[in-house]
């Protein structure tokens, strides 16, 4: 399993716009993918679970990938995450 | 054949057979099952289906207002593939026996009674996009078709009790020749939304839905106002000829489009449009308009679920002036509270919404909020000829209050090291009868006024515009309204500063000849009031109707002034 915890630097935290490509990047890979945030954990492959959490910006967030592609899985979600200026 | 008669909203003659847009009954029995895999592939193809759909939707959103409207399909479309929603009903069927339209209703309330109840105004809204796209798949288990505006493939009349602007916005222009709705008004959303995409409308028939079944003809005349329901042969062979006569007309009109708008003796009067999204500016260029008079912005701010950001607005105002080029664009500040209402901002219900906390006695107050929109409005200056106008000023101390946070948030923008265009024009609007009454004094301070006739009517005839029963008293040709705008434009001329004139009275035959005559310098109006007007001022001569200016003026009526107007420039 490979994890990355990152900051949400966008002031309006984690927003529908840039929920909405995290999910679709997550969707592409086969390995299971979590987001934490605080003591809950969501399916990153579920845009219902990204909403339910509600992440306001400078929250502090890991990301999970555990299965065959897990470190491709976690570095384009990294790559997401700067380009939506998202988190860091 | 049945006659209605209603608002005539948007011009032109639709002739076509019904579409009713309203919600499907979506009621189902739930059901035992046998075979719980044959309702998983029911479920299956209800969601394949549906996800079709959302990307057809989707991908003419995108192309008739934008990516930033489509993006609520790609966050629909990604509900249906979602496991945490998927999952759970596929086990519901499963572990329950039950049938795919009870495992879908159950969890998919499950989620929406979530989301519902979530401390979060965004979150909460979000509830109804999850019951949106349930309801389409519903729809297709049920084998009931989901009205949507956007996948209507042959030519038709949308007859509905309203129609919202997304409903609007997702009419394809090739098939829906036009529409007609129980509710709503000439200044109502949909109404607007139909101006500007070009389609005729009558709204506000109160009954129109009860009387026009699907697929029965109908005739929409957005001219006169009528509504034909089940019309005779004779009766579409007349309106036949009408809808020919109307296309003859717009061409002629056409032929004006890259004209300037000169009066017989050749004096250039500006006419310009309003609009309310940069996507608007392709019906302002089409129709020859010679920039924007009214850009009201508070589109940018309504159906969110937050206030929009400084980038956002940026985005947007650079748009517009960008392709306005050279030509003029005048920005209204925000004009939100009152009856146009944010539910993110949280503000009380009023007893007078019009006469209470809105506009500019907002924005000074909010100043948090006014500041964002000037800051991504003089950061947008440097794209095109930016001038910036405070709407529902009523005293000389509010334009200095407002005028002095736009100097403070152009100095912070310049110590930052941004680029501010110079000679930005910065006015007012002119809707509270106060600031008409002593318009001399404020010339003095602003650059410009622009009188905004829709408010300023109701205020000066204490007559709620919204209610029908004093709709008499909304009388723009009253000589109490055209006393003060000629107060309005006297006073400019005398500082040396321009006036115009946003609203419906712009736009409107009888009215032009009055305002040229009193020297209205600027007409904004919709888009597509435009060309008729440069060929309805082509032939007035603005010498002649300013010697008529005292007569009119002191007049005692608005019927004896329209009577008058009609019978020199000789119309009909």
């Amino acid at each position: 399993m490979v994890e990355k915890t990152f900051t949400i630097t966008s002031a309006d935290g984690v927003h529908a716009r840039p929920a909405t490509v995290l999910v679709q990047n997550a969707g592409k890979y086969e390995s299971d993918i979590n987001l934490h945030y605080k003591e809950k954990s969501v399916n990153l492959k579920s845009i219902m679970g990204i909403m339910s959490l509600g992440i306001p910006a400078n929250a502090e967030v890991k990301i999970t990938a555990e299965g065959s592609d897990e470190q491709e899985a976690i570095d384009h979600l990294e790559t997401t995450m700067k380009n939506e200026s998202l988190g860091e | 054949m049945t006659q209605l008669q209603g608002i005539a909203a948007s011009s032109g003659i639709a002739i076509a057979k019904v579409y009713r847009l309203e919600a499907p009954d979506l009621s189902f029995d739930k059901k035992k099952v046998e075979n719980p895999e044959q309702e998983i592939s029911r479920l299956q193809e209800a969601l394949e289906i549906s996800k079709t759909e959302l990307e057809k939707i989707k991908a003419h959103t995108k192309k008739s207002l934008g990516d930033e409207h489509a993006e609520i399909f790609s966050a629909h479309l990604l509900v249906l593939s979602d496991p945490e929603l998927i999952q759970p009903i596929e086990d519901k069927i499963k572990n329950d026996n039950v049938n795919a339209e009870a495992a879908l209703s159950e969890t998919a309330n499950m989620f929406i009674d979530m989301f519902k109840n979530m401390d979060n105004e965004y979150m909460r809204e979000r509830a109804a996009d999850i019951n949106d796209v349930t309801k389409r798949v519903m729809a297709h288990l049920l084998g009931v078709t989901f009205p949507d505006p956007a996948l209507i493939n042959e030519e038709v009349v949308i007859v509905a009790d309203d129609l919202t602007p997304s409903d609007t916005a997702q009419l394809n222009k090739q098939f829906v020749k036009g529409f007609t709705t129980d509710i709503g008004g000439r200044t109502s959303h949909s109404a607007i939304m139909a101006r500007s995409l070009e389609i005729p409308a009558v709204v506000g028939t109160k009954e129109i839905t009860s009387k026009a079944g699907k697929d029965i003809m109908i005739i929409v005349d957005g001219i006169n106002g009528d509504v034909i329901v089940d019309p005779s042969e004779e009766q579409i062979s007349t309106y036949q000829q009408k809808q020919e006569d109307f296309e003859k007309q717009k061409q002629e009109w056409a032929k004006l489009k890259d004209e300037p708008t000169l009066t017989s003796e050749g004096e250039h009067v500006e006419l310009v449009a309003n609009i309310g999204t940069p996507e608007d500016v392709e019906g302002v260029l089409n129709n020859g308009g010679e920039g924007v008079g009214l850009y009201r912005t508070e589109f940018l701010y309504m159906g969110k679920s937050q206030l929009p950001t400084e980038e956002e607005q940026f985005e947007a105002y650079s748009s517009v002036l960008k392709q306005m080029g050279e030509q003029p664009v005048v920005v209204r500040t925000l004009d939100i509270g009152g009856d146009k209402e944010l539910s993110y901002l949280d503000l009380p219900e009023e007893m007078n919404p019009f006469l209470g906390y809105r506009a500019i006695r907002l924005c000074l107050e909010r100043d948090d909020i006014f500041r964002v929109q000037l800051r991504a409005l003089l950061r947008a200056s440097v794209h095109g000829n930016l001038k910036i106008m405070f709407p529902m000023i009523a005293t000389l101390d509010e334009f200095r209050q407002a005028k002095a946070i736009l100097e403070e948030e152009r100095a912070n923008l310049k110590s930052e090291g941004y680029d501010i265009a110079d000679g930005i024009e910065i006015g007012m609007m002119v809707e509270i009868p106060a600031t008409a009454v002593i318009a001399r004094q404020f010339a003095k301070e602003v650059d410009f006024f622009s009188i905004g006739t829709n408010d300023l009517i109701q205020y000066t005839m204490a007559a709620d515009r919204m209610n029908e029963r004093v709709s008499y008293l909304y009388q723009p040709y009253n000589p109490a309204i055209l006393n003060l705008i000629n107060n309005v434009i006297e006073a400019a001329h005398a500082e040396g500063k321009w006036a115009g004139m946003c609203g419906e009275m712009a736009g409107d035959e009888i009215a032009i000849p009055i305002l040229l005559g009193l020297g209205l310098d600027e007409f904004s109006m919709s888009a597509t009031s435009i060309l008729p007007a440069r060929t309805q001022i082509k032939d007035l001569s603005k010498k002649e109707l300013a010697a008529y200016k005292d007569e009119i003026l002191s007049m005692g009526t608005a019927e004896e002034v329209v009577a008058f107007i009609k019978e020199k420039t000789q119309m009909k």
